[in-house]
């Protein structure tokens, strides 16, 4: 990753207050990530519903067995 | 029509996450998965423009990406459910968090623009690189990396006003203590 040239964001006038907002910053930055692996990661563990492996069995093998 | 079966896998394989990033983009898990089936039958349809060897996973988040924004384009004119259906829709939160902050997280994402969610989710939850981000999106590196910035800019301000309490007193706040006490 080679991002020097890019200020992170566009609120980079430091100045005191800035500095103790980019500590906070930090802070929640830290915890959007978290939750949003959080929330996909729980769409992920449900795996892969019945209905696309069946979707994809079918296509692969069109009608010469019949419907199930 | 035969599949090869290494691309099936490949497929299947790549459904668990699509389902995510289409829960991410839609707000709406029937809709997304509408959308998951919808990808599944145009890259089936399409298997032949695949290149064996590249990212397929890549591949079928470009195609969920595409009808998305087809769609998303056409429902704008009928219905424009920005915020709410998004945080209500899913059912299910994840365990490690607090149910009213993972709400609030939810209706903070829905409030940013399709561009910059998408972006977010790519590289931050499905793990993309900004160049593989990039490609998904049909932009450059850079433009990626300006909408991941200011998507999470933008999710701090709305998380942070939201819930002063959760990241320490705000800066009026720290003014007024501070003029109190000194």
């Amino acid at each position: 990753m080679n991002s020097k040239k890019t200020p992170p964001n566009s609120d980079m006038k430091a100045d005191t207050a800035g500095q103790q907002r980019s500590g906070l910053n930090r802070e929640i930055q830290s915890k959007i990530g978290q939750q949003l692996r959080a929330m996909y990661d729980d769409v992920v563990q449900e795996g892969v519903p019945d209905r696309f492996a069946d979707l994809l069995k079918r296509l692969d093998k069109p009608s010469e067995e019949g419907p199930k | 029509m035969k599949l090869d079966p290494a691309l099936r896998d490949q497929i299947l394989a790549a459904v668990p996450s699509l389902r995510a990033f289409a829960i991410s983009l839609s707000g709406n898990v029937d809709r997304a998965d509408d959308l998951v089936q919808e990808t599944m039958l145009r890259a089936l349809a399409n298997i032949h423009s695949f290149q064996p060897g590249t990212n397929m996973s890549a591949w079928l988040f470009t195609i969920l990406r595409n009808l998305f924004r087809s769609e998303y384009r056409k429902r704008r004119r009928e219905v424009e459910d920005a915020d709410g259906s998004f945080a209500e829709s899913l059912k299910s939160h994840p365990e490690q968090l607090g149910r009213v902050e993972f709400q609030e997280f939810r209706a903070a994402l829905a409030q940013l623009p399709p561009e910059q969610r998408e972006a977010l989710i790519l590289v931050g939850a499905s793990g993309f690189s900004y160049e593989e981000a990039a490609d998904i999106c049909d932009c450059a590196v850079g433009t990626i990396k300006s909408r991941v910035n200011r998507a999470r800019s933008r999710l701090a301000k709305l998380l942070a006003i939201d819930n002063p309490e959760d990241f320490g007193p705000d800066r009026a706040t720290r003014a007024v203590l501070m003029g109190h006490d000194n």
